[in-house]
């Protein structure tokens, strides 16, 4: 087995491959990147988990149909310091032989005959813009729960309704939704699947630079390929085995009626709100005042440091006093993808939604909501 | 009423002296056997064992003349009937002591905002800043001393003294009823003939090692090498040790230290295996840890649970949650995770605790709403629960699987 590939090819696959790898393999074999050439010539590249599987497929300059295992670590630390040259892979025996420039490298192979075969790709469901798709599941996944003793929580929900996705996350104390468009294979095509909200994140950052369309794989209800979600894009397909499908009803939860409506410029309010949180500890509130045309921010008690700011606002309604995480607004306000943020609150302990301020205007429900639930200052 | 207090009766009569000494250690005599004593005047001058009067109980409190047959607090109750058998055993009523506490700590908070409750029944003062209005220390001791009487029906005992110590060994010099003032110039002699174990921070261990090296009293402590006893008890106890022993303690009087943790525990009368059982006696356990952070406007983030296994092994395991809670059903939800965790599902357990660190104001907290938050949820339920208690008494609502004839446990 042996190629001769292009150095900046070679070493952005194997990278992107390299990140389905495990950190703590449960098997030593799974610490290994699969390497073969096919008799058509084609160069596959892939990794596995068990949980995550990652597959590209390159088109070397010239090969010799063959198979090896080598570390993907090392491979990936190697092929990212080799110098702008043709790569020379080649197998010799127990070891591969890797030549670039003046520098040349032996690795040991390991096992190929012990190495699990990759899981079949679901069939294909629909397609959708990659870049739109990376921005989408950014939008949600920044709401999902870090905490993995509550697996139901690290999860983010695709519902799949015809031409309509609908990702959604929460952990508990905000709830992310966004709606988009997609093609679907067929018209009538519906689905619900979990996928876990740190791998989702990053396999739509991965396919998202490719800028090309995504193809989403996956079985409907009932279908073949069940519990497991697969995306391909410009020659790379990943696979990923869905959670549970449990999930709390959340379209309940999001209010539609509010008694305050607060518009602001986006990029001030972050600002202000990184600056008043300078002072606030973890999981303390930044606390908002609005009053007419303007929102006092303050954050920090009497016995500690404090901060205060003022900023003008569009707002609509009762004045309203409100405080929040401000990690957690922090993280709405960057997801929300507009100069205006429009924030809609009812009271100082119900749900508060953060939108982009443009959308609403013309009436419909906006692609993105952000539900966010207030810190009650005192019991 | 433990072996420290067993101290005898210093030789020298000493001064009322108070210049230099504006702290107040008052503790009050017996404190539960008093309070009970309030409504049996009966049992004057008979000896009285405040406890579970069941195989396993154990002392909380005993009177003077109980005390005299050898019968001292956290002593098997099997043991403290043997001592004196014709004493009279009441079971505990908490909330009583609960009420005479709160009532006793409020006069001291009357003279002085510097006020560091250490237990339900002592407390410390500093009374230095009162000295104008109230006069003297030894002057606002008596007065106190009188108010507890005439508000409160029992008696206390006041060490003054210039340090946190040695007035809390004054005051149990001066035990019962007593008034005790170590004047600045005399603190020496006055610790100096204490058998060592008098000091905080002797146990028996301690007492041990140092009874080995020859020494029995502060006097033979104060005169051994410092270098010699952190060689002994390592470098920290030894430092500490040498300090008190030349009534060195520089420790303030600190008001308001909020309380580090707030348990409940419940030794089974026979050994429990039954998870079932279990878990109901961590539900029992966390309402009563929940009910009383929220009476003392705690909450709190850090849940440990505690099991001892039938030899007296015991292990701990805790959990810090995310937000801090004062509601039972949270703390009955972790404690019931953390002892599904802990390996001893089908162990006999011969007692389990739960307990709640990481303590804070509930007033000053804010607290992180949750989506699945219903409006009306637990921590709502729960305070009606507090309500009907403060009116009709405690445990007159009660989660169904607890309502049966409780347990009597150890507060701690």
């Amino acid at each position: 087995m042996m190629f001769r590939i292009e150095r900046d090819v070679l070493a952005e696959a194997v990278a992107w491959t390299a990140r389905s790898l495990p950190a703590r393999p449960s098997v030593p074999v799974l610490a290994g990147m699969r390497l073969e050439v096919t008799e058509g010539g084609q160069l596959k590249l892939s990794g596995f988990d068990y949980e995550v599987s990652a597959e590209v497929t390159l088109e070397p300059q010239s090969g010799e149909a063959g198979v090896v295992l080598v570390s993907g670590r090392l491979l990936a630390e190697i092929t990212r310091a080799l110098p702008a040259q043709p790569v020379d892979f080649v197998v010799d025996g127990a070891k591969a032989v890797v030549t670039c420039g003046s520098a040349r490298f032996t690795l040991l192979t390991m096992p190929v005959e012990d190495y699990p075969s990759l899981p079949a790709m679901p069939p294909a469901a629909g397609r959708v813009g990659s870049d739109v798709f990376a921005s989408a599941v950014g939008q949600v996944a920044v709401a999902a729960g870090k905490d993995d003793t509550l697996p139901m929580l690290t999860g983010v929900r695709v519902e799949i309704e015809g031409d309509t996705v609908t990702l959604a996350a929460t952990d508990r104390y905000r709830l992310a939704v966004r709606e988009l468009k997609w093609q679907p294979g067929q018209p009538d095509f519906s689905a619900i699947a979990m996928i876990p909200g740190r791998t989702l994140a990053d396999a739509a950052k991965a396919l998202g630079s490719t800028g090309a369309e995504v193809e989403i794989a996956l079985s409907s209800a009932g279908g073949t390929g069940e519990g497991m979600i697969g995306f391909s894009s410009a020659g790379r397909r990943s696979t990923t085995r869905l959670l549970d499908p449990e999930f709390p009803k959340y379209r309940s939860l999001l209010p539609t009626e509010f008694s305050a409506r607060a518009d602001l410029s986006t990029g001030a309010f972050v600002e202000a709100v990184k600056r008043v949180a300078l002072v606030a500890e973890r999981n303390t509130p930044v606390r908002l005042a609005f009053r007419g045309g303007e929102v006092v921010l303050e954050a920090g008690t009497g016995d500690e440091a404090q901060a205060v700011e003022v900023l003008p606002v569009d707002f609509d309604g009762d004045d309203i006093n409100i405080a929040f995480n401000h990690q957690f607004l922090l993280e709405g306000l960057g997801a929300i993808d507009s100069d205006v943020a429009r924030l809609q609150m009812t009271t100082s302990t119900k749900p508060a939604i953060l939108t982009g301020g443009k959308p609403v205007d013309d009436g419909g429900t906006p692609d993105y909501r952000y539900l966010i639930m207030p810190i009650r200052l005192s019991s | 009423m433990s072996r420290k207090q067993q101290v005898p009766r210093p030789g020298p009569a000493l001064g009322t002296d108070d210049t230099g000494c504006p702290i107040l250690h008052v503790d009050m005599d017996a404190f539960y056997a008093s309070v009970e004593l309030r409504e049996r005047p009966e049992l004057r001058g008979v000896p009285v064992i405040i406890g579970d009067p069941g195989a396993r109980g154990v002392v909380l409190s005993a009177t003077y003349e109980a005390r005299r047959f050898g019968v001292h607090s956290a002593m098997p109750m099997t043991r403290a009937r043997r001592l004196c058998p014709r004493a009279v055993v009441i079971p505990p009523s908490r909330h009583k002591y609960a009420e005479v506490s709160r009532g006793v700590m409020e006069i001291f908070r009357s003279i002085t905002p510097d006020v560091e409750p250490i237990a339900s029944d002592e407390a410390f003062l500093d009374v230095g800043g009162a000295r104008k209005r109230l006069g003297r220390p030894a002057v606002i001791a008596a007065a106190i001393r009188e108010r507890v009487v005439r508000e409160h029906g029992i008696t206390c005992s006041v060490g003054v003294a210039g340090s946190k110590f040695v007035a809390k060994l004054a005051s149990q010099h001066c035990k019962p009823d007593g008034l005790l003032v170590v004047p600045a110039g005399e603190v020496v002699d006055f610790l100096h003939p204490l058998p060592v174990a008098a000091l905080w921070g002797v146990g028996e261990r301690t007492e041990r090692s140092l009874v080995r090296l020859g020494i029995k009293t502060v006097g033979d402590l104060a005169h051994t090498p410092v270098d010699a006893l952190r060689r002994e008890l390592g470098q920290a106890a030894g430092t500490h040790l040498a300090e008190l022993a030349w009534g060195r303690d520089p420790r303030p009087v600190r008001a308001d230290v909020p309380d580090k943790s707030i348990g409940a525990e419940e030794t089974f009368a026979t050994d429990v295996g039954d998870p079932v059982e279990i878990r109901r006696e961590l539900l029992r356990l966390s309402e009563r840890v929940a009910a009383r952070l929220r009476e003392g406007g705690h909450v709190g983030r850090t849940v440990s649970v505690k099991l001892r296994r039938a030899d007296f092994s015991t292990i701990t395991r805790s959990r810090t949650l995310r937000e801090p809670t004062d509601v039972a059903r949270d703390l009955y939800t972790v404690a019931c995770e953390l002892y599904t965790a802990s390996g001893l599902g089908r162990t006999p357990l011969r007692l389990v605790g739960v307990r709640v660190e990481n303590l804070r104001s509930a007033a000053e907290t804010p607290r992180q709403l949750g989506l699945d938050e219903r409006e009306k949820g637990w921590r709502e339920a729960e305070r009606a629960m507090d309500r009907a208690a403060r009116r009709f008494g405690r445990d007159v609502v009660l989660p169904a699987s607890l309502v049966r004839p409780p347990f009597d446990e150890i507060d701690l």
